[in-house]
């Protein structure tokens, strides 16, 4: 049974606009895979619709086994052991860093201060950023808050980690911070989804690559024969594009 | 020029303005600014809320109250609270409502309308990214209302939200129509038995606006510090 599985999801924004068109497909556990597509093709919208962010009108979603649109399913519950991380880091501003990895794993999990604490600091040292977790996300830069962002998921102990374009809104030179943390997490086996563009980061950790246009799931293939010759001419476009910068 | 003034009236009655005067239109002030900011940010969350029903009742409430002179809600309230007092409770004669706590309801009710408008400001400012993070991480409406969002929403609102007590600071003397012994009421009375009005009205004057004024300095210099690091 894979750890994330889709079937057939169909949503539509309003009576006219569908952003998904019968998207199927399936993470396995322990396994990597990489969304791309040219912008507004849906990858954001299909991401969030695996944690539930995101209402669906057809089809169904089933993590680890449990149905998304069942109406006995806990959704708070069940989006507490899927981490995610955003484009725009999205941490609590008016909290501290520690209050930042410390408020979902008491709340929800019940965990006390102190083992939240425990947990958060460990996560901390992971990700390089032990010295700052009494500032506030402001005071960091991006690259450093999108690593906090990571650590505040894996606080929860997730069972897959879902992650929306993380480095998009990051200059340069802090993408390698943030690519190298995503990297070691994918070889320890956790399992990813990642909308991203970093076709470096796709070649060396992913094992399959999900290629989407205008809300359709174009190409799905092990990521050895998606970057190698045969694929669909969309694809190829859109490669021959992202790969020229 | 002030040969036929006296102004030494202002110093005989200074206790009664103040410990009676004053500390009414403090606590009211104070209280009833918290009593609406709850209130109006409940009716905020309403208003926001996807049921519609909620919605079109705090919307109703809010644009009710912001169309009424806030004088005409305060003599209905004082005259109409005992009767529905009554009603409620179904007891003989109509319930005793003491002023300050006629005044209190009115003014977090009034108030509330004001306070819920500046709340939903408050609330829609956070972005949406924010309130995905906190379900993301499995925290409930709830948690993320409370956690996440009023308390960037009261951050960003707050130098608006003390202005507008500010406002209401000033509003209460409109209780003196009441004849309730506030800061102004108590002005008043003194300037009619000693027949002291120009002075009296000239010092309840000086002292609204001083306190007015110092308040809203300190607002200001309290806006820099409170702001949340972004
Ligand atoms: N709330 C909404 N209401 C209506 N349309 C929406 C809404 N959210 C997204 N869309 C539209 O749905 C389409 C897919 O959006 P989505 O964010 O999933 O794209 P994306 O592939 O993530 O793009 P990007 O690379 O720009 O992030 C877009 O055309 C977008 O304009
Ligand atoms: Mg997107």
């Amino acid at each position: 049974m894979p750890m994330i599985d889709i079937q057939a999801v169909s949503k539509w924004y309003g009576p006219q606009f569908q952003v998904l068109k019968d998207c199927t497909t399936a993470v396995e556990k322990g396994e990597v895979v990489v969304v791309c597509g040219p912008s507004g093709s849906g990858k954001s919208t299909l991401i969030k619709c695996v944690n539930a962010l995101e209402p669906f009108q057809s089809g169904a979603i089933h993590v680890d086994g449990i149905n998304l649109q069942d109406p006995s399913t806990n959704l708070p519950k069940l989006r507490a052991r899927i981490g995610m991380v955003f484009q725009h880091f999205e941490l609590f501003p008016h909290l501290k860093i520690t209050e930042n990895l410390c408020l979902a794993q008491e709340k929800v999990l019940g965990r006390s201060r102190d083992e939240a604490m425990t947990k958060a600091m460990a996560l901390l040292e992971r990700v390089g950023l032990k010295d700052h977790s009494h500032k506030f996300p402001g005071q960091l830069s991006g690259g450093q808050q999108q690593r906090v962002a990571i650590a505040r998921a894996l606080a929860m102990d997730p069972i897959a980690m879902l992650f929306d374009e993380p480095t998009s809104a990051l200059d340069p030179e802090m993408i390698t911070e943030v690519l190298d943390v995503m990297v070691e997490l994918a070889r320890e086996g956790m399992t990813m989804m990642v909308v991203t563009h970093e076709m470096g980061f796709a070649r060396k950790v992913a094992h399959r690559v999900i290629f989407m246009d205008k809300g359709e799931i174009i190409e799905d293939r092990p990521k050895e024969e998606f970057f190698g010759t045969p694929r669909s001419e969309r694809a190829q476009v859109f490669l021959s594009k992202i790969l020229a910068h | 020029m002030f040969s036929g003034f006296d102004f030494d009236v202002i110093w005989r009655s200074l206790p009664y303005l103040f410990w009676d005067g004053m500390s009414f239109t403090l606590m009211l002030t104070a209280l009833s600014a918290l009593g609406g900011l709850v209130l109006g940010t409940l009716l905020a969350l309403m208003r926001l809320s996807n049921m519609r029903v909620l919605g079109a009742i705090a919307t109703g409430y809010v644009n009710l109250m912001r169309s009424l002179p806030l004088v005409l809600v305060i003599f209905w309230f004082y005259f109409l609270v005992p009767y529905l007092g009554q009603m409620i409770t179904g007891s003989e004669r109509p319930l005793v409502v003491g002023a300050f706590s006629s005044a209190l309801i009115t003014f977090t009710l009034f108030e509330a309308a004001y306070f819920s408008e500046i709340m939903r400001a408050g609330i829609q400012s956070i972005p949406k990214g924010q309130v995905s993070a906190g379900y993301a991480l499995g925290l409930t409406y709830r948690q993320v209302t409370g956690y996440i969002v009023l308390p960037q929403a009261l951050r960003n609102m707050l130098p608006v939200i003390l202005t507008q007590t500010i406002v209401l600071f000033q509003d209460t003397s409109l209780v003196y129509v009441l004849s309730i012994t506030d800061f102004l009421g108590a002005a008043s009375k003194v300037a009619q038995r000693d027949g002291r009005l120009i002075e009296m009205y000239l010092f309840a004057a000086l002292v609204y606006f001083l306190i007015s004024f110092a308040a809203s300095r300190l607002v200001r210099a309290l806006q820099a510090k409170t702001a949340i690091i972004r």
